[in-house]
């Protein structure tokens, strides 16, 4: 069978696997029509009249838009980070886990750049930094970079799925000298979206409370904690609703492993504290809204609280063994951290870094309900990207769906 | 031809579907040669001038002329104000609003005044911009003004992702407006706050249009990018001093060239008391703030 017989299987086949379903699926699928419907209708406001229907002003000119953004990014990284034990170690257990973390990976792209989409203000512009049609500012622009760096990344995770997707479905064993070099490179390419996204923050000495050299390594920390997070709760579900076999000892190894980055993350984060309040420099006063207000603006002290709270809860949970084998408490610490870094890494690193602004005013920022749309909206994208690449990935890594008309085309190559 | 993109007066008509059809419309543009200003060369740069003359002169029923002019050689410009002197008027906010054609609805301003206590000095978390009083000055404050500081090493021509904003070769931090991609990374940079976005479609009415333009400077800006003082680049340019300057009652505000030995702005710099707004963070402002007496 040739190619061009292959591929348009390949396709058919996994348009039949997407288009079939139980009623939770179809419901699931319905949802998310119905918030990707209702982020496009805000989208489309928006577009029309301007950011002014975000709560973003020049005081605070990001907001929840680039907070997701970043968020996302260190979900992208660190589901492809968990390569590395199953890949050096060759551990067995995580490594059926791996290609999880790869469609994670390439649906959490996917938002990224929605939502860097969405923030600018003349989307029909995008084009202007594209090499070769427009003008890019390189290397000077991190921006630049990280624009880079998030559409390689893409490139690079959705090659691999792809490929070994398209090979399991013909039943042919992926290609090493593809793939292997390739998940090779997206470990050292996880690490650097992040580092990239960091440096971003990190690079802008007007605000002091990202020009701090803790936030990089503080980046890749919190995200080996919500990557895993997602992913865990991920192939629990699947273990639960496809004949889909995932061993315990993976699934503990990889709560253990996020104890250790809840921790670190923690240690990070208090070192911060500890640098801000000893010296209590007028730089502490970033930190010192955040956590408890300044004068009446006490907004976003009930977010910092509630997120100390959640991944102080993760990590006594998973650094337990017999709290991390109980399945209940493992649902509530990966749902626990989970929502700890979201709002540590969302509004907890962006509002904070812009309030008070460069002139010391304070601006209450809270995200209208056009920005919640919209938001939603990409999340719902991105959720369907990877439900519906579950869809074809599950099956036809069971084995339950394949497109080799001759059996014996299988183990001729 | 480039034009049609690049001087589309706002993004409000256009339809959610439509913003695809002109990104499509973008890429075969740039495949003509739209290129940002920066590219431009001088003889096609006139023509798109004239471009630009024609429209707004269309839109706003009056004359419009948008000057080209670049930096002239062996000026660099710097600024200098007197904070022993300024009396918190406003008076520059406004004269800049009417000579720099910004939005008045949304209002955008490229000079904030903050109000400061007398006693805690220059103190960014204690000043005021929104001071109200019935009369200024008022005792126990004092008030220092703040626009662009048109830094030697400005953060935000750093990190602009388009190479929409840069230095000219007189000192002047610009903004090419048709190549702003609004992404508002440079607002985050810049430790001034200086730069601002038109959050909403800007609105300017015509009979309040300032026809006297610059096309780095105070030509219409279009919902979407951001916008900034420009040391009234049309003025400048042509040998004027920015209207803030001008309007200034007490004579606070000083304009000159900083590579004339005999200038107003090197007399000071050489002799008064001069400070510099966040000079930790190395921006190297050209904006100085001084104490006349």
């Amino acid at each position: 069978m040739s190619f061009s017989q292959k591929f348009p299987r390949f396709v058919t086949g996994s348009v039949q696997l997407v288009t079939r379903g139980n009623t939770t699926y179809w419901v699931w699928l319905a949802v998310l029509a119905v918030l990707i419907l209702s982020g496009a209708d805000a989208f489309a406001a928006q577009v029309r009249h301007g950011l002014i229907v975000t709560a973003m002003r020049d005081q605070v000119s990001w907001g929840f838009y680039i907070g997701n953004f970043t968020f996302l990014v260190g979900v992208a990284a660190a589901a492809v980070v968990l390569v590395i034990p199953a890949y050096v170690y060759d551990w067995k257990p995580i490594r059926e886990i791996v290609i999880f973390g790869e469609l994670l990976a390439v649906s959490a792209i996917v938002m990224c750049l929605l939502f860097v989409l969405v923030d600018i203000g003349r989307p029909d512009r995008f084009w202007h930094l594209l090499p070769g049609f427009g003008h890019m500012n390189f290397p000077q622009s991190i921006l630049a970079w990280d624009v880079i760096v998030l559409n390689l990344y893409f490139i690079v995770n959705f090659i691999v799925v792809t490929h070994i997707l398209y090979r399991a479905f013909h039943g042919r064993h992926y290609n090493k000298k593809i793939v292997v070099p390739l998940v090779l490179l997206s470990i050292p390419m996880a690490v650097g979206i992040h580092t990239v996204t960091a440096f971003l923050y990190n690079g802008l000495a007007a605000r002091p409370y990202w020009n701090s050299s803790i936030l990089a390594p503080q980046f890749l920390a919190s995200a080996f904690c919500s990557g895993p997070a997602i992913l865990l709760a991920v192939v629990l579900l699947l273990r639960k609703f496809t004949r889909f076999e995932i061993q315990d000892e993976a699934v503990w190894k990889i709560a253990e492993l996020m104890a250790y980055a809840t921790f670190i993350n923690l240690f990070l984060h208090g070192s911060e504290a500890f640098k801000e309040y000893y010296s209590n420099t007028e730089h502490a006063l970033y930190t010192r809204y955040w956590f408890q207000g300044i004068g009446e603006h006490r907004t976003l002290v009930p977010f910092a609280w509630t997120a100390v709270l959640l991944n102080v809860t993760a990590f006594v949970l998973f650094i337990i063994p017999k709290a991390r084998r109980n399945p209940v408490l493992l649902y509530t610490g990966c749902f626990a951290t989970y929502a700890g870094c979201y709002i540590d890494k969302g509004m907890g690193l962006i509002i904070p870094g812009l309030t008070p602004d460069a002139l010391g005013e304070i601006y209450v920022y809270y995200p209208t309900i056009a920005e919640l749309r919209v938001a939603a909206g990409v999340f719902a994208l991105g959720f369907l990207v990877f439900t519906l690449m579950l869809k074809v990935a599950v099956p036809i890594l069971l084995g339950e769906f394949h497109g080799a008309r001759d059996p014996r085309a299988a183990v001729t190559h | 031809m480039a034009t049609e993109e690049m001087h589309e007066s706002g993004i409000s008509r256009r339809e959610f579907a439509s913003v695809a059809a002109a990104a499509a419309a973008g890429l075969l543009a740039t495949a003509c040669g739209n290129r940002r200003l920066y590219d431009i060369p001088k003889d096609k740069l006139r023509a798109a001038v004239a471009e630009m003359e024609k429209e707004y002169s269309a839109k706003y029923g009056k004359a419009v002329t948008v000057s080209d002019a670049g930096p002239m050689p062996g000026v660099v410009f710097a600024y200098a104000l007197d904070i022993s002197r300024c009396v918190g008027c406003r008076r520059c906010v406004y004269a800049c609003v009417a000579e720099n054609n910004q939005s008045r609805d949304p209002e955008v301003q490229w000079i904030r005044v903050l109000s400061m206590d007398k006693s805690k000095g220059i103190d960014f978390q204690d000043a005021d911009p929104y001071y109200q009083p019935e009369t200024v000055p008022q005792d126990g404050r004092f008030y220092v003004p703040t626009a662009c500081q048109h830094c030697r090493n400005a953060p935000c021509t750093k990190v602009c992702p388009t190479g929409a904003t840069w230095t000219e070769k007189d000192g002047i931090v610009v903004i090419d407006y048709d190549w702003c991609i609004g992404c508002r990374y440079c607002m985050a940079a810049c430790p001034y706050g200086a730069r601002h976005f038109n959050w909403g479609k800007p609105t300017l009415p015509s009979d309040q249009v300032n026809p006297d333009m610059h096309v780095l400077g105070n030509r219409p800006r279009q919902q979407g990018v951001v916008e900034k003082c420009t040391f009234c680049i049309q003025r400048s340019r042509a040998g004027r001093y920015p209207a803030c300057v001008e309007v200034c009652p007490v004579g606070a505000r000083k304009f000159g060239n900083l590579l004339d030995p005999n200038s107003e702005i090197r007399y000071i710099i050489e002799n008064k008391r001069v400070l510099l707004l966040k000079q930790e963070l190395n921006t190297m402002p050209k904006f100085f703030y001084f104490y006349g007496t």
